[in-house]
């Protein structure tokens, strides 16, 4: 219902000259939008201060030794993140291959299956766990496989990473399904072919590019993630490929060495912000371009 | 292939897909089941003392979350009180007022601000943002508000103050983009009739679109305080993390994700190992609380469309 109060001059105000209401309204709505504007340019203000000065701050820090190097010992200068660019990719690696099929076979339940109070049930807790703070999972990915293999490993920050990304995944990949017409589904059952060689050959070929942004962006959420590494990764501070042990990550040593007390330690904390960021953009980028170009062009 | 294979093979198919739904589920479960059984021992140890004890003494295993409590209740409602008509500013903006060669662009910026990972805004906090606090904010406030007593004290930079403002850049996002969401729900037509009456650009917006999308701006806001509760990093990196109940806003402050961040890995002993988790599990239900609540408040406003909501 529209709301009339304010618009129709109440009639013992007619006899006020009309340019008056006229500028107070005009007055009124140029201010609000000022107000507006003045909001996009402070909200813009601190995007552009973040990344003008990672690039900045970063720019400089990144060198050959920064990204080939261990890191030094406290207070000495120099050394590098070698290790927790490649902890980070192992990380992701083991989080990504057990997230991203749990997810997408969740979301292809949803789509084909899912129209019942199960399909609803699933889909409320998948959007609880979503909401689920990273800390929190950090602590269950800690009693779950910390505990149980009695240290910190590369397998429990991974299993925390897939736990994080499964609810993204799952929402994404049904909504894209869902956006499949049901005339290809019709079309392919007709021929008599049976419904799971429907679903993986038709429906889901034809949502590839669809759920692909959002495993991407499922990725990217969790790339930058570090409070639930901190107790099940822990960091390291030697090169580590057992997935067993601890192991050091980009976000972890980004924050190691942002809170130290070293000014060499700070310059490489930039640096490795911006590798990080590097490394989101470039991993979705190159995954869109494959998605776009390579041998799934023709599908979507 | 003949027939039977094929309904071998659906049955089969049936069931991995199943399971992969019934493992979201699980899930949950274990997440529920490993908080609560591993607090057990601090809950029992204090029960509901635990929350408004003031105590965090782990030497002499004597647990209060009460700082904790309130340091994530402040930092966030102080979040909200910058964020709020920020974000709602520049949904409005980019629903109703901006060319439209701008608004694809616009909306994309404040998205991208959103991708930014928490450390690095932490980063950024301790290295740009606290200076700033500390050499012109807060001595002006202090000059000017001081006799509030929200703003006294020595301004370090880091506390309260410079953790609210961080969470409040990285809640805009959400915001604004659920505000976007719900004025673009709002039928064309209730524009049209307002302005038909007369109205200025202000008054159409005011009375045919934020009334109506209230509700739905409202759960966007509350879904953000959902996320600024549960935020760590960047809150831990400048809040100063010091266990004290101050009424200033420039003092240091601590909130339960940080303790979290901090004591976690380095908890001996079961009763503060408990102690953290129940701290964990408290964090847990308040931000399944109030994401239930946000999420079904956007849904009342967008119903028919699914809501995009990208918490």
């Amino acid at each position: 219902m529209v709301n009339l109060r304010g618009l129709v001059p109440d009639p013992s105000r007619l006899v006020t000259p009309k340019h008056e209401i006229n500028l107070w309204r005009r007055v009124t709505d140029h201010l609000a939008t000022a107000f507006a504007v003045s909001t996009v340019i402070l909200v813009l203000t601190p995007l552009v201060a973040i990344f003008g000065y990672l690039v900045y701050k970063g720019i400089g820090s990144v060198n050959w030794a920064f990204l080939t190097q261990t890191p030094k010992p406290p207070g000495e200068i120099g050394g590098g993140m070698a290790n927790a660019i490649a902890g980070s990719v192992l990380i992701l690696a083991i989080g990504s291959l057990l997230g991203v099929p749990l997810g997408i076979g969740a979301g292809i339940y949803l789509a084909e299956f899912g129209r019942n109070r199960f399909g609803d049930l699933v889909r409320f807790v998948s959007d609880v766990l979503n909401g689920v703070p990273s800390i929190v999972i950090g602590i269950v990915a800690y009693a779950l496989v910390v505990l149980r293999q009695k240290h910190f490993s590369a397998l429990a920050g991974g299993a925390a990473l897939a736990i994080m990304m499964v609810p993204t995944i799952t929402r994404t990949t049904e909504e894209m399904l869902l956006l499949v017409p049901n005339a290809l589904r019709e079309a392919a059952y007709g021929l008599g072919v049976p419904r799971w060689r429907t679903t993986m050959s038709i429906t889901l070929r034809t949502a590839t590019s669809g759920i692909i942004t959002g495993v991407m962006l499922a990725f990217a959420r969790v790339a930058g993630e570090t409070a639930p590494l901190l107790f099940t990764a822990f960091g390291n501070q030697y090169w580590n490929w057992h997935l067993d042990q601890p192991t050091a990550a980009l976000p972890l040593q980004i924050f190691t060495y942002a809170i130290s007390p070293y000014d060499d330690w700070h310059r490489q904390a930039w640096a490795g912000a911006l590798v990080l960021i590097i490394l989101i953009v470039s991993a979705v980028a190159a995954v869109r371009f494959v998605v776009r170009r390579g041998t799934l062009g023709g599908v979507a | 292939m003949n027939s039977s294979d094929g309904v071998l093979a659906d049955g089969a198919f049936n069931w991995v897909i199943l399971g992969c739904a019934l493992f979201v589920l699980l899930l949950l479960a274990l997440i529920v089941w490993q908080l609560v059984s591993r607090s057990q021992l601090s809950w029992h140890a204090f029960g509901w003392k635990f929350f408004w004890g003031q105590d965090w003494d782990p030497v002499n295993d004597q647990y209060g979350a009460l700082p904790f409590v309130y340091g994530t209740l402040v930092s966030s409602l102080l979040a909200l009180v910058i964020a709020v008509p920020l974000a709602v500013g520049v949904g409005v903006f980019t629903t109703e007022m901006c060319p439209k060669w701008l608004r694809g662009p616009l909306s994309f910026t404040t998205e991208l601000l959103a991708a930014i990972p928490s450390v690095i805004y932490g980063l950024w906090a301790i290295f740009v943002l606290v200076p700033i606090l500390r050499n012109y904010v807060e001595p002006f406030l202090a000059r000017t508000l001081g006799w509030t007593g929200l703003f006294e004290g020595a301004p370090y930079g880091i506390g309260m103050l410079a953790a609210g403002i961080i969470l409040a850049i990285m809640i805009i996002p959400i915001i604004s983009s659920i505000t976007r969401e719900v004025l673009q729900v709002v039928p064309q037509h209730q524009r049209e009739a307002v302005l038909a009456l007369g109205a200025t650009r202000w008054e159409m917006i005011r009375i045919g679109v934020l009334r109506n999308a209230r509700a739905g701006i409202v759960g966007g806001v509350i879904l953000g305080l959902g996320r600024a509760l549960g935020e760590t990093m960047a809150v831990t990196m400048v809040i100063g993390n010091r266990p004290e109940i101050a009424r200033s806003l420039f003092a240091p402050g601590y909130t339960m994700a940080s303790v979290l961040a901090n004591e976690f890995s380095e908890a001996a002993g079961d009763l503060y190992l408990s102690a953290l988790i129940e701290i964990g599990l408290a964090l847990f239900l308040v931000t399944i609380i109030v994401n239930a609540l946000a999420r079904f408040m956007v849904w009342s406003v967008t119903r028919g469309q699914p809501a995009r909501a990208r918490a």
